[in-house]
Order: structure tokens, then sequence, then C-alpha cells
């Protein structure tokens, strides 16, 4: 990782030094392509300094102990990595990162807000043990990629450049059931399977989660009556009540009375 | 652009760097100059509608220069930063509104092919990068280290967050009608008479236009629906504590935003850069005429959008100094019980409109009869439905791939 940032840093220099050195306007245009700078390949310098920005708000976001600086820098480095998505020419998926990694981490960063502006949640600092404990995991899982990554030999090799015109129609359809990519082999006519069902399974499961999660979070009807509700519908509707005898409904009855043509004069005042 | 420098002499990464220099000042100029009038133009229209003269000195007859002035007093002010603030993101907030609003103009159209990057998916880029201004937003609110602040930016954050759902389904009709997310090709679709802009499209369009109208309004910020900043509760809400350049920031990040959802109102439901009778088309004028004709008509669609999306900012300043400012309960009413149902219906019933009536009531009218149908299947241009469309239909699925293999030559996809 460093040595990638090492490396931007040594091409932005170049930059620097070209915009500094000001020499008349036809001497550069003719001196520029013998430059060592015009031989850079700048696609790839590009993706250096996205997955070099990726990689260092990650690491950001490990570091901070603030959790509204951590989903920030999260932010930063899902942007970097929509960048690189846009680099390749996939800007639907970039599109699509920004809309969701992004935008989710939106929410993320509210709840770090409500759940953190109190003094005492401002720095989370874990213990060391557990430090040890995610850095050993993180770097097993890292090796892992790794050697994953590196074990793919088409990966290995100079990139084959940007394919052309791609487009979100090719993705657009295969939800809806046509394959526009090889079909395999043995496939009924023309490869019309697409991912239609899987589709439909994701969604049908959404909404089950949706629908779970509001009967969780509705507001719970409250189940024992109040005791002034308790004695209302206890109390025996008759329109002349001999007030000497029921003591407690002599005390509740005129008070609600006078509630509600308090709430009646206001109404007609108010109109 | 890019061709051209090229052809100048010049290595390609020059050509490439001052393309997107020329583009990027261009944009931001957009965003600065446009902030510059619509602040002057808002003073001005929000005097007018409390029946007094608003700014009339500065600058001679209008106080038209009303707002560089503010400007200089903004750059002299004094930056204040509170003491508790979190300093990092209390410096860093402006910026990321400013970037989300200016980089969603990236991807806008100003005419046909003039746009900064003609994005395959543009709709949806908009759409994701409007929503990251809020970012800056909640990040001031946080960093400020004021309750004020603090309470301005979450109502902020449940405002947008629910706005997008309602906002994201009126985008999705025009998409549907055009068969395409490419802002260019969706703009170039409704060229031709006033009535075949998409807003009269159908009955459908024309309502699902309004909900977007509130949908949009909401989400730049703007009253009805300021609860974020809410001068009479909240002092200034979520940049109660900015001061100077930075609180200009935000300012000019919020008229970017106003001017963006009004450009995009005009490309996707306002026929775009098409204005409303086709002079050039009249004229004889076409892309395909030649290379100053075409230049001419370019210019001509840059002001029909120019001019579009200043009515729509406008519209906007009336219903500002118009209507009172909801509350919170009545702004989430608005947005989950009125604008998502009806967005949802409008959606549908479009989407019916369009399966049963795709001629429209009256066939023949408005809509050339090229472009009715199978707009997916078009290349990228999008442009010659009219002049092949047997051919057209036949043409390239994914860019560059052989039909045949896709399987899709002989078959409708419907």
């Amino acid at each position: 990782m460093t040595g990638m940032l090492d490396m931007d840093f040594i091409d932005f220099m170049d930059i620097s030094t070209l915009t500094h050195v000001v020499p008349p306007l036809a001497t550069t245009l003719a001196a520029l392509p013998a430059l060592p700078i015009a031989g850079i390949n700048w696609h790839s310098v590009l993706f250096l300094l996205f997955a070099g920005l990726a990689c260092g708000f990650a690491v950001g976001v490990v570091a901070a102990d603030n959790v509204v600086r951590m989903a920030l820098y999260l932010v930063f480095s899902l942007g970097a990595t929509a960048g690189l998505f846009f680099l390749a020419g996939a800007e639907f998926i970039g599109a699509m990162q920004l809309m969701i990694y992004v935008g989710g981490t939106l929410v993320l960063l509210v709840f770090g807000v409500m759940l953190t502006a109190q003094a005492p949640l401002v720095s989370i600092k874990p213990s060391s043990s557990d430090r040890t404990l995610t850095a050993v995991a993180g770097a097993s899982l890292l090796s892992l990629l790794l050697t994953a990554a590196f074990s793919v030999d088409a990966w290995r090799g100079p990139g084959v450049g940007v394919v052309p015109a791609p487009s979100a129609t090719p993705l657009g359809m295969a939800l809806v059931g046509v394959r526009v990519d090889e079909p395999p082999a043995g496939t009924p006519v023309g490869g019309r399977v697409g991912y239609m069902l899987p589709f439909e399974i994701v969604s049908v499961h959404l909404l089950v989660v949706l629908v779970g999660a509001a009967y969780l979070a509705r507001a719970k009807r409250r189940r024992t009556p109040r005791p002034i509700d308790a004695l209302a519908s206890a109390m025996p509707v008759e329109p002349v009540t001999p007030v000497a005898t029921v003591a407690p409904v002599a005390t509740v009855a005129p008070t609600g009375r006078s509630a509600g043509g308090a709430k009646s004069a206001l109404v007609g005042g108010g109109r | 652009m890019v061709e051209f420098l090229i052809g100048l002499g010049l290595p390609g990464w020059v050509a490439w760097s001052i393309a997107a220099v020329v583009a990027a000042v261009l944009l931001l100029n957009v965003i600065a100059g446009g902030a510059l009038v619509f602040i002057w133009a808002e003073r001005k229209i929000a005097a007018r509608i409390q029946d007094r003269l608003g700014p009339t000195r500065t600058g001679g007859r209008f106080g038209w220069l009303q707002s560089l002035a503010d400007g200089i007093k903004l750059l002299a002010k004094e930056d204040l930063m509170p003491e508790g603030a979190d300093g990092l993101l209390f410096r860093l907030a402006p910026y990321v509104s400013f970037c989300a609003s200016f980089c969603a103009f990236i991807a806008l159209p100003f005419a046909f092919d003039v746009v900064g990057q003609r994005l395959n998916v543009g709709v949806f880029f908009v759409v994701a990068v409007l929503g990251l201004e809020v970012f800056g937003v909640i990040l001031a609110g946080y960093a400020s280290a004021s309750k004020w602040s603090l309470f301005g930016a979450m109502r902020e954050a449940a405002q947008v967050v629910s706005y997008e759902v309602p906002l994201g389904m009126c985008v999705v009709v025009p998409v549907m009608l055009a068969g395409s997310m490419d802002l260019v090709t969706i703009g170039e679709k409704q060229a031709g008479w006033m009535s075949s802009w998409y807003l009269f499209h159908d009955p459908f369009t024309f309502i699902i236009f309004w909900v977007y109208v509130t949908c949009a309004v909401a989400s730049v910020n703007r009253a009805p629906f300021d609860l974020a900043e809410a001068e009479s509760e909240l002092v200034a809400g979520f940049h109660t504590e900015y001061s100077g350049l930075r609180w200009s920031f935000f300012f000019m990040a919020e008229y970017g935003s106003m001017f963006l959802v009004s450009g995009l109102a005009a490309v996707l439901f306002l026929g775009g850069w098409n204005g409303p009778v086709p002079v050039a088309q009249l004229l004889g004028f076409s892309d395909g005429t030649g290379e100053s004709a075409a230049y001419v008509v370019r210019f001509v669609g840059l002001a029909n959008l120019m001019g579009k999306a200043t009515l729509g900012v406008l519209f906007m300043m009336w219903i500002r100094w118009t209507l009172p400012r909801l509350r919170i309960d009545q702004v989430m009413t608005t947005c989950l019980k009125y604008c998502t149902p009806i967005a949802a219906v409008m959606f549908a019933g479009a989407m019916f409109w369009q399966l049963f009536l795709p001629g429209g009531l009256f066939p023949g009218w408005g809509r050339p009869a090229g472009e009715i149908r199978e707009g997916w299947l078009e290349g990228p241009g999008g442009l010659p439905a009219a002049a092949s469309p047997v051919e057209d239909r036949s043409s390239t699925l994914t860019g560059g791939e052989p039909v045949e293999r896709a399987g899709l030559a002989t078959r409708s996809p419907r």
C-alpha cells in the first residue's frame, strides 16, 4: 500500500514541476511528447490513485476512534471504490455503489450521531485484546483474499482494456429474463434463462424482512387501560345518576363533563 | 473537443486534461454565476411578494450587484469555529456538500451532447449523487457542537432519506417511457412539438410531474420543507455556527442543487433542450445539416434548457415565499401518505398507458411514428429512431456485440 502511495506522489510531483516550468507555449507543445510524463499510462495512475484512496480511508476507518469520523472515512473509501468502477467503465455499478453503499452509510452516520452525541461515547477505544484479535482475523482474511486473487492467471497479466460501449441494458434485460451473455450449453430456446427467479426470490425475501421490521417496530397498543378509563367503562350507563349514593362516580363525572365542555368551548372559540 | 485538440498535435493526455478542465470550469461557473443571479432574484422576488422593493441601490437600478457586494462581505467576514467543534469535520462539511452538488452536474446535459460526461445511467447517477449532499449537512450539524445544528441535521437526514423513495419512483417514469437511463437520449426522445414532452405524454405523467416537483423541493431542502434551517425555531439550523466563506459554500450548494433538480425536471419531463416549437427543425436545421448549423441548434437548445431550469428555480422561490413551513409530522405525512402512493399508482398507470395506448389518445399527433416503441433496442445514440425504425430494431443491443448472439434479432422482448 505504501508503494502505491509513493508512486502517486512521484507522478504528481512530475505534474507540478511541469506546471512550474512555463516556457513559451509553442516550445512547450513541441516538448510535450518528449517528456517522460507523456509515456505514463494515465489509466493506471488514476487506478492507483483511487485504489490508494480507498485503502487509505479503509485504514482510517479502523484507526479512528470516533464513530462519525469512521463513517465519514467509510464514505470516502466507498466513494473511491465507486470511482474505480467508473474508471473501469462500469457506470451502472459505480452509481449503484454510490446509491446503496454510500447512501447506506448515511443511515449509519445518522445513527452514529444520534447515539454518540453525548460526551462519554464520543471516543471509542477498544481494549488491546480486542485489537489483537481483530488484527489476527483481518490479516488472515486478507492473506486468504490475496492468495485467491493472485492464483487467478487471467488477472496477472496486463488488462485487456475497456470493454467497448458498456451499457446497463444487458443487466436490465438479464433481470427480466433475457440472457445476453453466452448462454450455457443445453439451455432451452434462445437461452431464455435469465435471473428472473432469483430476482423475485430476493425481492420477496426483502418484502418479508420489511413486514417483519414494521411488525416489530409498530407502536404497541396499551393493553392495560388507565384507571380513569377503567372507571369510565365500569360506570353504569344511566342518564340520571343519583349523586349521593355512588360516591366515586360523582367525583369523576363532573370533571369529565367540565373538561368536555371546556373543549367544546375552545373549539367553538377557535372557529 | 478532445479530437479537436488531438488534431492540433497535442498528445492525448494533455488534450483530455484540457477538455476536462474546460468542462469543469464551465460547470463551476454555472453553479457560482447561477448562485449570484438567483440570490439576487430571490431577494427581489421575496420583496415583491411581501410588498417591498428589495435591494435597490447597489449597482444602479435594480440592485443587481447586490449579491456581488454580499460575496465581498462574506469574504471579509471573520471565520469562526465553536470551541467544542470537531475541527476536521467542521471544515470538511461545506466542501462535501458543495462537491456533491457539483458532481451531479457532470451528468446533466445542457443541450444535445453538451454534457460534462455522457453517462449510460445518467439519471441514476444524478439521483445517487444528489443524495450525498445531505452528508455535508449531517457532518456540519454534528461537528458544530450546537444543539440547534444537531436538530437541523437530524431533521434534514430524516427528510432526505424519506423523500428519496418517491423521488426515485417519479424519475423512473420518463426512464420507462424513453427506454433509457441516458439523459441525452431521454431529452432527444422528446424532440418535436410541445405535445411530445413527457409532461403531456399521458395524464399519469402530468400528475407525477407535480409529485416530482414536491419531492424535488423537499430533497433540496427549500421552504416549505426547510425544517433543517427553520429560522424561527433553530436559529439557522445546521449552519448556525458557520460564517463567511464556509457558509457561502452551503449556500452555493443549495442553489446549485436547486438548479440541478430544475434542470433534471426539464430534461425528464419538459422536453429538455427542445423548445415548445421546433423552430430549428421547421427551418431545416438539424444536427446533421452541417457543423455550424449543429452549433446553432445546440446553442438554442442550451438557451432552452437554461430557461426552463431558471423557470423551475423561480417557481421554487415563488412557493418558498408563499407557503408556510410544514411541521416534521406533516413533512413525513406528505412523503409517506401522499407522495409515495401517488407516485406508485401513477407509475403503474403510465406503464399500462404505454402498454395499451402506445400512440397516445390521438395516434399520429405529436409523436413521430418511429419513436413509439422499442426504445431499448436502439443504439446508444437514440437518434435514428424516426429515420429507420425497421433497421433500428435489429441494431446492436450491447454495443458492438452482434444481435444474433444475443438471440434478439427476431423476437420482440415484450
